[in-house]
């Protein structure tokens, strides 16, 4: 080979890494950048009373009390219906379904529901639990659709999770003479247990930043009174950004709060998410099998 | 015969086995004596393995496969419609070709078998253990150690404790798929002396790439080749006199 | 009950468990037609998806969602065109270059990047992007075709990667230790040989990221401007479907022709993104088999 023909292969290698790293890179900073960003100007507006307090003066003052308890019981209703559905339909798909026409139907149904955009989780939310079902806007139709929305998630942290278990653990359980049911019971979920409870942190976070499924079936524009019941309407941190930021009093006035209130959801939402993501990584470390 | 009749305990009737299409085992009929060690002896893929697991059912767990003939235990056959596997699988043990303890304690590994099939009550399950244990030659070294976790345990403990688990449920076969493939010669030999001790409470049937294995510890031995049962006698004959040439090929090295 | 009983019934119940998803999805349907389907008593099929006007609030309404549909494709292509690459080369990037401890890093940076709630995005868009667009080029608003494109393409770009550096990764080994021992450079193995075998997996992560970015709505709702007229340069405004149903569904009185429009306009949106993950679930699966892909 002659020395141009291996430098110009040897430009075309530096090009080609120098563009990959250049990718992987404008993503690191788009997040550090937007997170950055976030907290230079939002930090200022965090206080003790800033999330202890609810809104003032036609919410131009006071705190985001009434949505961080809001998004609390939204996310906490979610996980409460989405977590049960996706683990036993998990547990149904990696330990009973043999391969066949049903599976498969079931699989591209769950492939299916996690593509569906989250504001026709909104309409069906309202179609479905608001009027149908005459729920109301409300935390309990809230959090059905955004548990719903979940539940594919759900569903493929838990399998994941389950298929990690190793078969010889099943295949001793099975050959002590303990039933497939007990098996799954006593020794399949709780070796799965750590991996579905991090996937399902995953869902948390995702379901406590969701806007549009809860625009039409649970969050109010303003309420300053805390719920006390399943069937109240309440305030959430995404709908109350969106709120501020497009269709305050004064929006311009109002800039200090959305940064605080943008902080504090992100606090929130990627808090979560980091959580899940290093128990993943002990996990693994720990992981003996 | 090579079997003395009114000792038999477990025996398979031309018994064919297909995963899918394929078939991995062809008109198998063989039998076992009980408080005997048998020996399946064979290269890789001769099915060996899959005999021993049709002998506790654990075949069943695989999708697509189908079994031909009987397997009878105690007289009766174990692939009959109302025979619950559960129950096959309480009397016949089975040890696995790398250890598997469950990541819970030495306690917990011991007792979990026997919990589930409803032994209760701290007394009979500590004595449980501790008779496992012993039987299983581990219960000197562990004793202390029986609240810590068993995957701490080296791998030739692991596999002893897994015998201890398997006893635990007072089986009266005892299925050995390759239980020293994983273990040093140490380990292994511990184990070797701990199937001749057995024997006199169980029956034992083992899976063995190691034909010296085969030769020391069993009392009967079967000789497997692409499926099918080639050759089956006492030990001691196989290995001086076999009268198969494709036996005599496999223990003297030609092949496998 | 005996044990077998009882496990048949455990396995049963089970089973019922794992068909809520298609119950789910049917629900959906079902709700979408009986709240949007009566629209079409009073307006055409035809009229609503290709009407050219979008006048709900207007006497007399006009519900035609073209400018609608072509405003959500519109920001979708060229959201997806940005992702694309960056998506692609990033997911090279963590499965065949970094270091070991890059790798870890890149990868949760991926998984946070899919984890800021789309309403903190369009915020950003709003508040950042926006601005500096309307300066830059003087425009007379920075929310635009451009912008809701940028920000989208930072959602679809997680999808894309995570999926792509799984194909990428699952190539096997031989493969790549092959095209080695020919004397090939690792540019040339990786462009040559993993991408193209990776290919089916590729091509889900694509289809996957624009079903992200089409469905995507507080996005589009917060920065894409709201125009509801066809866009004649990539500096107009638009109105997305998602951007339009939850912008106008408050507003719109119960069971009103409006209020069945957006239904109708849900049910538009729901069958597209239902397309691209029908087609996603064949590709991945049509290749799976095989091992890799040839697309």
């Amino acid at each position: 080979m002659t020395t141009t023909a291996i430098r110009y292969r040897y430009i075309k290698q530096t090009v080609f890494f120098g563009l990959v790293r250049l990718s992987a890179f404008i993503l690191a900073l788009a997040l550090g950048g937007i997170l950055a960003y976030i907290i230079v100007h939002g930090i200022s507006a965090l206080s003790w009373e800033f999330v202890t307090q609810p809104p003032r003066e036609a919410m131009t003052k006071g705190g985001i009390m009434p949505a961080i308890v809001g998004t609390f019981y939204l996310t906490v209703g979610a996980i409460a219906v989405g977590l049960p559905l996706g683990i036993v339909s998990a547990v149904y798909l990696t330990e009973y379904a043999r391969q066949g026409p049903v599976i498969r139907v079931i699989r591209i149904g769950i492939n299916c529901l996690a593509g569906v955009p989250s504001v026709v989780f909104g309409l069906f939310g309202l179609g479905f639990f608001v009027v149908m079902l005459k729920f109301g806007s409300s935390i309990l139709a809230g959090s059905l659709t955004l548990g719903f929305l979940i539940l594919p998630t759900i569903i493929g942290a838990s399998e994941e999770a389950l298929k990690s278990v190793p078969q010889t653990f099943r295949e001793a359980s099975l050959a002590l003479g303990v039933s497939k049911w007990q098996t799954i019971l006593r020794i399949v979920l709780p070796t799965a247990l750590p991996g579905i409870l991090t996937g399902s942190i995953l869902g948390l976070g995702r379901a406590a930043g969701e806007t549009a499924p809860i625009m039409f079936t649970a969050a109010a524009f303003f309420t300053a009174k805390l719920p006390t019941s399943v069937f109240d309407e309440v305030m959430a941190l995404p709908y109350h950004i969106y709120v501020l930021a497009t269709a305050g009093t004064n929006i311009e006035e109002t800039r200090p709060l959305q940064y605080g209130t943008v902080l504090v959801l992100i606090l929130l939402v990627l808090g979560i998410d980091l959580v899940a993501i290093l128990i993943r990584a002990t996990i693994r470390r720990r992981k003996k099998w | 015969m090579v079997n003395q009749e009114d000792r038999i305990i477990i025996r398979t009737e031309n018994v064919n086995f297909y995963y899918g299409e394929f078939q991995a085992l062809t008109d198998v009929s063989m039998a076992f004596e009980t408080n005997r060690v048998t020996a399946l002896i064979g290269p890789s893929g001769c099915g060996k393995s899959t005999l021993l697991r049709l002998l506790n059912r654990m075949n069943d767990l695989i999708d697509g496969c189908r079994v031909e003939g009987r397997i009878l235990f105690e007289g009766r056959n174990i692939y009959e419609p109302d025979v619950d596997p559960v129950e096959v699988r309480r009397r016949i043990g089975m040890v696995f070709q790398k250890p598997n303890p469950f990541p819970k304690s030495i306690f917990n590994n011991i007792t979990y078998g026997p919990r589930l099939a409803g032994v209760s009550g701290k007394a009979d399950l500590e004595a449980l253990v501790e008779r496992s244990l012993r039987q299983a030659v581990l219960w000197d070294e562990v004793k202390d150690i029986l609240g810590q976790s068993a995957m701490m345990l080296s791998g030739g403990q692991q596999q002893r404790l897994c015998i201890a688990r398997a006893l635990a449920m007072k089986p009266d076969i005892l299925l050995m798929d390759e239980p020293t493939s994983a273990l040093d010669p140490i380990s292994t030999a511990k184990i070797e002396e701990l199937i001749e001790e057995l024997k006199k409470t169980y029956t034992i049937i083992i899976v063995t790439h190691n034909m010296q294995q085969a030769a020391r510890v069993s009392d009967f031995t079967g000789f497997f080749y692409l499926g099918k049962m080639i050759e089956f006698n006492v030990t001691e004959k196989i290995f001086t006199k076999p009268d198969m040439k494709q036996t005599e090929d496999y223990i003297t090295g030609r092949f496998g | 009950m005996n044990r077998k009983q009882k496990e048949a019934v455990i396995r049963a119940v089970f089973f019922s468990f794992a068909l809520v998803s298609i119950l789910i999805l049917g629900l959906i349907v079902v709700s979408l037609f009986r709240e949007g389907l009566p629209l079409f008593r009073q307006v055409s099929v035809k009229d609503f998806l290709f009407g050219m006007e979008w006048y709900p609030t207007y006497d007399p309404p006009s519900f035609g969602i073209w400018p609608l549909i072509v405003g959500s494709v519109i920001v979708t292509v060229l959201a997806t065109l940005i992702a694309i690459p960056i998506g692609i080369l990033t997911a090279v990037y963590i499965a065949e270059v970094a270091p070991p401890l890059l790798k870890d890093v890149f990868k949760s940076v991926i998984e946070l990047l899919a984890g800021l709630p789309s309403v903190v995005l369009g915020f950003f868009g709003m508040v950042v992007v926006a601005p500096w667009l309307q300066d830059t080029f003087d425009l007379p608003t920075g929310l635009n075709i451009v912008n809701a494109s940028l920000i989208l393409a930072l959602m679809a770009v997680p999808t894309i990667a995570s999926i792509s550096e799984d194909a990428i990764y699952a190539v096997p080994r031989e493969y790549k230790e092959a095209s080695y021992a020919l004397g090939a450079t690792t540019h040339e193995t990786i462009l040559r040989v993993v991408i193209p075998s990776a290919l089916s997996g590729i091509s889900t992560a694509v289809i996957l990221g624009m079903s992200r970015a089409i469905g995507e709505t507080m996005v589009v709702l917060m920065v894409a401007g709201g125009a509801a007229a066809i866009p004649e340069s990539l500096f107009d405004s638009v109105r997305p479907m998602p951007a339009s149903i939850a912008a106008e569904m408050g507003e719109a009185p119960f069971r009103s022709l409006h209020y069945q429009a957006l239904f109708a306009t849900g049910m538009v949106l729901f069958f597209i993104t239902l397309a691209f993950n029908l087609v996603a679930d064949y590709i991945s699966n049509k290749f799976k088999e095989v091992g890799s892909g040839t697309l």
